[in-house]
């Protein structure tokens, strides 16, 4: 295999889940794809395996928080064939208050950290993860500092008075 | 001729073979060229300090040849870097740990007054929870600015009574950041 | 008002031995242990000298950065990303740059790229001169260190001469640099290639075939490609365990292609092949360096940033001369330009690792999410579980040689 594009990527996937998935784009060259969270794990896995795509380097997990949407919690894989300098985005849409997804932990022991740390922000549960504890922020925190309701600044503050910053 | 240089004497009463000074100043004297700091650098002004210790800036110069690890044999806490609140209880720990008399020096921004990370995670400034000596601003401070701090720290440490830390005023300080004065170490 | 987000409990952190009875001893190695070079925890189990098992515990300089992202323009972004991996932070400050460059899909001038690749390769030899001096230091040979930190403050200076800071520097713009390279940036660019290489290869003589070097790291902590790609690792830790995995290769960006490098790979992937991987780095930066400063010299003179007023802050004479430059300032700075929703995410070859930025843009002031995949705190995780039978004196050679920078670990 000398040749592998985002066009070959998506065959391959059709070939083998047919219309499960859906193509979000290809924002700057990267393929997004939107997957459902009971697929997930049989999709990372053949991406992962499958001796043409062989997207088996895991680059990041993350979360995104979208308040307005019904399905409120967004987490985004990122892909990369190191041979041929393929990478490949998936997205899984879920709804919180606790948003639940596998855990990619069976497939790439990097995942744990990653996953700790996207609970850590936004309480996502990756269903199945060994360890998942909070990583950065304290334990006794009692929120998910990430989600858009909670401020950036610690509210407890008492010197910081709002009519020196004109609110 | 030696190159040794000899740190000014305080002023005091001269004759012929004696010399009389008052206890403070020739302690305080003999306190302030012989610091020991205790490094405590956690983030990005810890690698200027690193500098500073270095070949080209040598802190070694004004006395504080020995970096103490130990909290036990320091008695200036060099807070360098971003003290996060998951942090604040360990360099609580840590100044409790050292023996009196302990100066501070808040090195950098952060350590002084939170810096650019005004969020939930960090800590407004180190004095929320120990009592600092000297602010070094900057984010990070150039070395010279550390060297600055530290001499700006041993004309405090020189000019100290004895009697300072067995006043009410200090234990009242103390008692302000729920420190407890009989820690151990008198 | 929300409710309470964090308080400050009383010895949190601190763990206790319980059982007297029990065989292992409870080790806390950390948060602030002279040795391990930063504010890294391991609650080990060990067993006379030897580690049984251990235990991370990450986040004592936490300080948000993602969420304050979501709150900052564009180019407020930029100081923060200096303090990530504060040991070469104008590789981050170019990363960033190139993300949102890439984002808004402007062209930059080659010649600013090259100025760009001097910049970033400086910063490199500066982290790697950390690392592998401390290296030394913790195997008990101080003197090494001393030399090589010599050259990292010329290299410090020479940063002073470009952007005016040291460490933090944050370097460039959005769109190319503040201003052009004086000629004695030049010229100190020019020393630095003359001066340091004798000083490197001394640094080299003094390690590489000393005995008592080779016997505290040659076989510590090896590791395999695959464990090493398992856990995602990236950059001269994954090339010493011999895999060529180099995002300036792989995924060229600043023109990166044109240049004629080779990448070292290690075969055992120990202490000591990470050691021999980062000093062949900073020859090939080196050969980069001289490399970008004759592709500069064709280029023609006095460009160094991108024609892109809408997004490349005016420089201040002209805010205050020129009606033009004033409205494009206030634009910029209240942040009333058109930008795509879009999402990017960009890759450079950070000093430990692939360092991407993931931005999600939804066309306002600020990104929607911004998230920093940030390598010390990837290539970090296998370090409790690789310390599993390993002696302490070997797991702190090891923490040494992974170059963890806190800043980067927690973010």
């Amino acid at each position: 295999m000398d040749k592998l594009d985002n066009q070959i990527i998506l065959e391959a996937l059709q070939d083998r889940f047919g219309a499960t998935f859906v193509v979000l784009g290809e924002p700057h060259g990267l393929l997004t794809l939107g997957v459902e969270s009971n697929q997930l794990i049989a999709f990372l896995e053949f991406v992962k395996n499958d001796p043409t795509l062989r997207l088996n380097y895991l680059t990041d997990i993350t979360a995104v928080h979208y308040p307005k949407q019904e399905k409120d919690f967004c987490i985004v894989y990122h892909l990369h064939n190191m041979l041929h300098n393929v990478r490949l985005r998936l997205k899984v849409l879920v709804s919180g208050p606790t948003p639940t997804v596998p855990t990619a932990t069976v497939l790439w022991n990097g995942a744990n950290w990653m996953e700790r740390e996207t609970y850590d922000y936004f309480g996502v549960i990756f269903d199945g993860h060994p360890d998942l504890r909070r990583i950065l922020n304290m334990d006794e925190l009692e929120v998910f500092p990430m989600r858009k309701e909670y401020p950036l600044e610690d509210p407890n503050r008492v010197d910081k008075k709002d009519f020196y910053f004109g609110r | 001729m030696s190159k040794v240089t000899l740190a000014e004497a305080p002023p005091g009463v001269e004759g012929s073979g004696f010399f009389a000074t008052t206890l403070d100043k020739a302690i305080g004297l003999a306190r302030a060229n012989s610091l020991w700091p205790l490094p405590f650098a956690t983030s990005c002004c810890g690698i200027e300090f690193m500098a500073t210790m270095g070949s080209t800036y040598d802190l070694a110069r004004f006395g504080a040849e020995r970096p103490s690890f130990s909290p036990r044999q320091a008695d200036m806490l060099l807070v360098m870097g971003t003290i996060a609140k998951k942090m604040a209880p360990v360099l609580r720990q840590v100044y409790i740990q050292m023996a009196e008399p302990r100066w501070v020096i808040a090195v950098g921004a952060c350590a002084s007054s939170g810096g650019i990370f005004d969020t939930y995670s960090v800590l407004q400034g180190i004095d929320e929870i120990i009592p600092v000596d000297v602010y070094v601003p900057g984010c990070p401070p150039r070395p010279e600015a550390i060297l600055d701090g530290v001499l700006k720290l041993q004309e405090i440490v020189k000019n100290e009574s004895l009697n300072r830390r067995n006043t009410p005023e200090y234990k009242a300080l103390l008692e302000k950041y729920g420190i407890a004065t009989d820690n151990g170490n008198g | 008002m929300s409710k309470p987000i964090t308080k400050i409990t009383p010895n949190a952190g601190v763990f206790y031995d319980n059982d007297p009875q029990d065989e292992l001893i409870t080790l806390n190695l950390g948060p602030t242990h002279p040795a391990t070079h930063g504010v890294f925890q391991n609650v080990l189990q060990i067993d006379g000298e030897r580690i049984v098992s251990g235990v991370s515990t990450i986040g004592y300089i936490h300080r948000a950065f993602e969420k304050i992202a979501e709150h900052r323009p564009f180019y407020q972004i930029t100081p923060l990303t200096d303090r990530l991996n504060y040991c070469s932070a104008p590789i981050n400050n170019m990363g960033w740059h190139m993300t949102v460059e890439k984002l808004l899909e402007i062209e930059i001038p080659k010649r600013v790229q090259y100025m760009r690749v001097i910049v970033m390769e400086l910063a490199r030899i500066a982290d790697h001169i950390i690392c592998n001096g401390i290296l030394g230091v913790d195997t008990g040979a101080f003197s090494g260190f001393l030399y090589v930190m010599q050259e990292r403050e010329f290299i410090y200076e020479i940063f002073e001469e470009i952007c005016g800071a040291r460490l933090t520097t944050n370097i460039g713009r959005i769109g190319g640099f503040e201003r052009d390279f004086n000629d004695i940036a030049f010229r100190k660019i020019e020393e630095f290639l003359e001066r340091f290489p004798p000083v490197l290869k001394e640094f080299e003589q003094l390690f590489v075939r000393n005995r008592i070097f080779i016997e505290r790291t040659s076989g510590v902590a090896a590791v395999t490609p695959e464990e090493a790609l398992s856990y995602s690792w990236s950059g001269p830790i994954l090339r010493a365990t011999g895999v060529d995995y180099d995002v300036r290769v792989v995924d060229p960006y600043s023109s990166y292609e044109e240049f004629e490098f080779d990448v070292p790979v290690g075969t055992s992937g120990d202490v000591y092949d990470r050691f021999m991987v980062r000093n062949e780095e900073m020859w090939q930066s080196l050969r980069i360096i001289k490399q970008a400063l004759a592709k500069i010299a064709k280029e023609p003179k006095g460009v160094f940033h991108a024609d892109v007023p809408a997004f490349y802050l005016p420089p201040k004479e002209q805010v205050y001369t020129n009606m033009e430059a004033l409205i494009y300032h206030f634009k910029i700075v209240m942040g009333e330009w058109e930008t795509p929703q879009s999402e990017v995410y960009h890759a450079v070859e950070g000093a430990n690792g692939e360092l991407g930025f993931y931005m999600i843009h939804d066309g306002g002031r600020s990104p929607y999410r911004l998230h920093f995949r940030r390598p010390s705190f990837i290539n970090y995780q296998m370090f409790a579980p690789m310390s599993s039978g390993m002696l302490i004196s070997d797991a702190i050679i090891n923490m040494s040689s992974l170059n963890v920078i806190a800043g980067e670990l927690d973010a």
